[in-house]
């Protein structure tokens, strides 16, 4: 990764305020993305989601978000204004979510959802959009794309219904992915049918790919640099096939907590949160 | 050796007509006394569905359910002897009912006496003590939830505790140590488990059998030692195997 | 340690301190909202003027004084002038909110009971119960609540018991709805399914676990119900069929003010004010109730 940053992030903070206090889930993080796949890996409460949505200024009152810098391939994202920063979101950073259910209009058909994203974002004919987006619906090996198009959300499986999310996102052809937990909600076998089509596409784009998840070893198998959150601060960062030189005993931790196969019947290590990692 | 819990070509079918779904088909499977025994599986498998028909929450359209060798018990008596832990320990505790009332729930229902004692010592068990005792759902962390519906499970002192992937809705973290919680509660008290989970791992780290389903049927029955092997024969249980090594590029 | 903390630690003690706490944070949630605040001042402000209505009160309700007839507002000491007996209006309106909370207060604690227990049998039961029940309870929805009330009360005889009695009986359907609406979605939750599986019986789960559930959503709907009482205590007794002359129901002052509406705006105006201040009162307060009494919106 020699050439500048597709995206780069210094100091930033997500804040909500509530009655008793303010809730701080994001410290003053900074990292940057290449054309890479970068892995965001933490537990509940890590503040891993909110930096995704903090990318995208998606956080919500009472949350607030603050940053030193937020730089899209020479965008100041922090300078633009809603307007500006809605014409970003979809075009060129787009984001997958957990549930496809809630991210699909469950009124519209499929195939005039995507056919709409592509009229906006594209400006092409209905008959070119419709073509375009047959094409993108057999891009993530939708084996009867006619069908699915004329289908319903709720109507489809949730490995398909992820699939039509990432071939939505994609279609207007943003440089940079943020897919949040996008595979947690499906079963194991699925789940990889989805992640490979989604590094085949990421990979073929040369888009920059934020994989946010709570799977250390689906990140490290997935992605090319992992960042580990910890309390709204990353506290280590590696290169995914390095993952077992992992020096803070929180990435540790999280490595060896997990059961393995063959890993006989002996307690499972656990982790001893230390007050002094959260600082 | 007789089996302390015995399911026999067991057929769960939910609805009627067109909407009929034949939900488990001709699963059987047997758990010997003080044995832990899996159900593996994906979503739809039918595994979920195995466990609340044993505990009659489905509606059992065919074959037989033995405890003992005997049919099982309904009611008050089966409460006493099989309990179960459910998946999303924010769904399976009452928001409105702080600790204390989950856990004097039972004892209340099956007229225990020294109640305090009773509730004290299960808070102790799992791990979580008395300053819990009187905290409303809402004010604990995914896992000391779990403990909580555990600590509920075992005040009845049952035999066999069903569990419905008890850590799937926890951190990996959180999950070691329930999984850690389980496994000495049923070495100290000589629990049979019968744990339903979609990770091989976690099954194969918590049981020494297990049974692979898909789309409600049983597809392979496997010693945990085969799967540590990688011995096993059907190809659907060679895909979990991979899957749950992670991503190949 | 202060009480302030005694309420809001994350480590209560006994059962009571827990429901304290738990009260004291929805209390906070409430405070935070003017809106309900006001309505709550409202509501209080009638109960103590229901209380201390002979202290409050300037003159006595009942007696005539037929040279004062017709005052205007402020006109010979009377605030808000006088009826055609001479009657103070405002000693009236005092008087009157004590028929007013009578009938509130009755009505609210019989019908949404009743309607509870019907609507968290039919739901939790489901099957030929719910049939039976909910038909029932579509009967008595079916008719306009006022003239079903006026039926019962042409029936049974006019006055302030049978005009509650019949408010009571025309109230309870739709509390039965919201009661089995949220049944429904309760009844196959886990927490129902586990409490099932340590040998609790219908009643003990109905009582213990469904009915605190439908609560919130009933006593919301109470609150904003109590408005729509307030105005069917007040239609009847403008039709002569709730509280009968002289006693001072705010319906029935409306119903004498009508004949004099042209000439004397005020004998009719001021109680249909007083109707309208403690109507929006309980809307407002019912509003707030609403989001204050989820316990899963209590801070974490």
């Amino acid at each position: 990764m020699n050439e500048a940053p597709l995206l780069a992030v210094e100091d930033l903070w997500v804040r909500f305020r509530t009655r008793a206090r303010t809730v701080e889930a994001v410290r003053g993080i900074g990292f940057t993305v290449g054309r890479e796949r970068l892995g965001i890996v933490g537990e509940s409460g890590s503040g891993k989601s909110m930096t995704g949505r903090a990318i995208l200024r998606l956080i919500r009152p009472p949350g607030e978000m603050t940053a030193k810098r937020l730089d899209l391939a020479g965008t100041d994202l922090l300078g633009l204004s809603e307007r500006g920063m809605r014409a970003v979101r979809g075009e060129r950073i787009a984001m997958i979510m957990q549930d496809p259910k809630y991210a699909l209009n469950p009124v519209m058909r499929i195939g005039r959802q995507l056919i709409e994203t592509l009229r906006v974002h594209a400006g092409v004919s209905r008959g070119e959009a419709k073509r375009q987006a047959l094409a993108m619906l057999e891009a993530v090996q939708i084996r009867d794309p006619e069908r699915v198009m004329r289908g319903y959300a709720h109507e489809v499986s949730g490995g398909m219904g992820q699939r039509v999310m990432i071939a939505m996102m994609l279609m207007a052809g943003p440089e940079l992915l943020i897919a949040d937990e996008p595979t947690s909600a499906l079963d194991v076998t699925v789940q990889l049918d989805v992640l490979k089509i989604m590094d085949r596409l990421v990979r073929e784009r040369g888009m920059g790919l934020v994989f946010i998840s709570h799977d250390l070893r689906l990140v490290a198998t997935f992605c090319d640099r992992v960042l580990v959150m910890y309390a709204g601060r990353i506290v280590e960062e590696l290169r995914a096939d390095r993952l077992d030189e992992a020096k803070h005993p929180y990435t540790q931790g999280l490595l060896h907590c997990l059961p393995k196969i063959g890993g006989g019947k002996a307690p499972l290590p656990t982790l001893r949160r230390e007050a002094a990692w959260a600082r | 050796m007789g089996a302390l819990i015995e399911v026999r070509d067991l057929n769960v079918v939910f609805g009627k007509g067109r909407q009929r779904v034949h939900a488990v088909k001709d699963v059987s499977f047997a758990v010997e006394r003080g044995g832990s025994f899996g159900l593996v599986g994906e979503s739809g498998s039918g595994k979920s569905t195995v466990l609340r028909a044993i505990c009659g929450l489905a509606p059992i359209a065919g074959g037989q359910v033995l405890l003992d060798g005997a049919p099982v018990p309904h009611g008050i008596a089966f409460a006493r002897r099989v309990q179960m832990v459910f998946q999303d320990p924010y769904a399976s505790l009452h928001p409105r009912h702080t600790i204390d009332r989950v856990l004097a729930e039972p004892i209340a229902i099956h007229g225990l006496g020294d109640g305090e004692d009773r509730i004290e010592r299960a808070l102790d068990e799992v791990g979580l003590g008395s300053a819990f005792r009187f905290r409303y759902p809402h004010q604990l962390s995914g896992g000391q939830r779990q403990r909580v519906a555990i600590a509920r499970a075992l005040l009845l002192e049952p035999e066999v505790l069903l569990l419905d992937e008890p850590t799937s809705a926890l951190d990996a973290s959180v999950q070691a140590e329930v999984l850690n919680l389980l496994a000495r509660l049923r070495a100290e008290k000589g629990l049979t488990y019968l744990l339903v989970s979609h990770d091989l791992a976690v099954v194969d780290h918590m049981c020494e059998r297990l049974l692979v389903m898909q789309h409600g049927a049983a597809v392979e029955r496997l010693e945990a030692a085969a799967l540590e092997a990688h011995r096993v024969d059907t190809e659907y249980a060679r895909t979990l195997l991979r899957a749950s090594e992670g991503y190949r590029r | 340690m202060g009480l302030g903390a005694w309420l809001t630690t994350d480590t209560p003690r006994s059962r009571f301190q827990a429901r304290m706490g738990q009260t004291y944070n929805g209390w906070r949630d409430l405070v935070r909202n003017p809106l309900a605040m006001l309505g709550l001042a409202i509501i209080v402000a009638l109960v103590l003027m229901a209380a201390l209505a002979p202290w409050v009160a300037t003159h006595d309700p009942i007696v005539q004084t037929l040279k004062d007839r017709l005052l205007p507002p402020g006109a010979g000491g009377h605030p808000l002038g006088t009826d055609e007996l001479g009657r103070d209006i405002y000693s009236r309106i005092v008087y009157g909110a004590r028929i007013t909370l009578y009938i509130v207060g009755i009505v609210a604690v019989t019908a949404p009971v009743f309607g509870l227990v019907v609507g968290t049998a039919a739901g939790y039961f489901g099957g030929w119960v719910d049939t039976v029940l909910m038909r029932l309870t579509d009967i008595f929805l079916a008719f306009p609540r006022l003239i079903l009330a006026l039926a019962f009360v042409a029936a049974l005889g006019a006055g302030v018991g049978n005009a509650i009695l019949a408010i009571a009986l025309t109230a309870w359907p739709p509390y039965a709805r919201v009661a089995r609406a949220e049944t429904l979605t309760v009844r196959n939750a886990d927490y129902i399914a586990a409490a099932r599986l340590q040998g609790a019986g219908a009643t003990r789960i109905i009582l213990g676990h469904v009915m605190p559930m439908c609560l919130s959503s009933v006593i919301v709907r109470v609150t904003l119900d109590m408005a729509g009482i307030i105005l069917t205590a007040a239609g009847l007794g403008f039709l002569g069929l709730g509280a009968q002359p002289p006693l001072p129901e705010w319906g029935t002052m409306i119903s004498a003010g009508r004949k004099f509406l042209l000439d004397h705006w005020w004998v009719a105006t001021m109680p249909g004010l007083a109707i309208f201040v403690v109507s929006l009162g309980f809307n407002l307060l019912g509003d707030g109730l609403r989001d204050a009494l989820d316990p899963r919106s209590a801070p974490r």
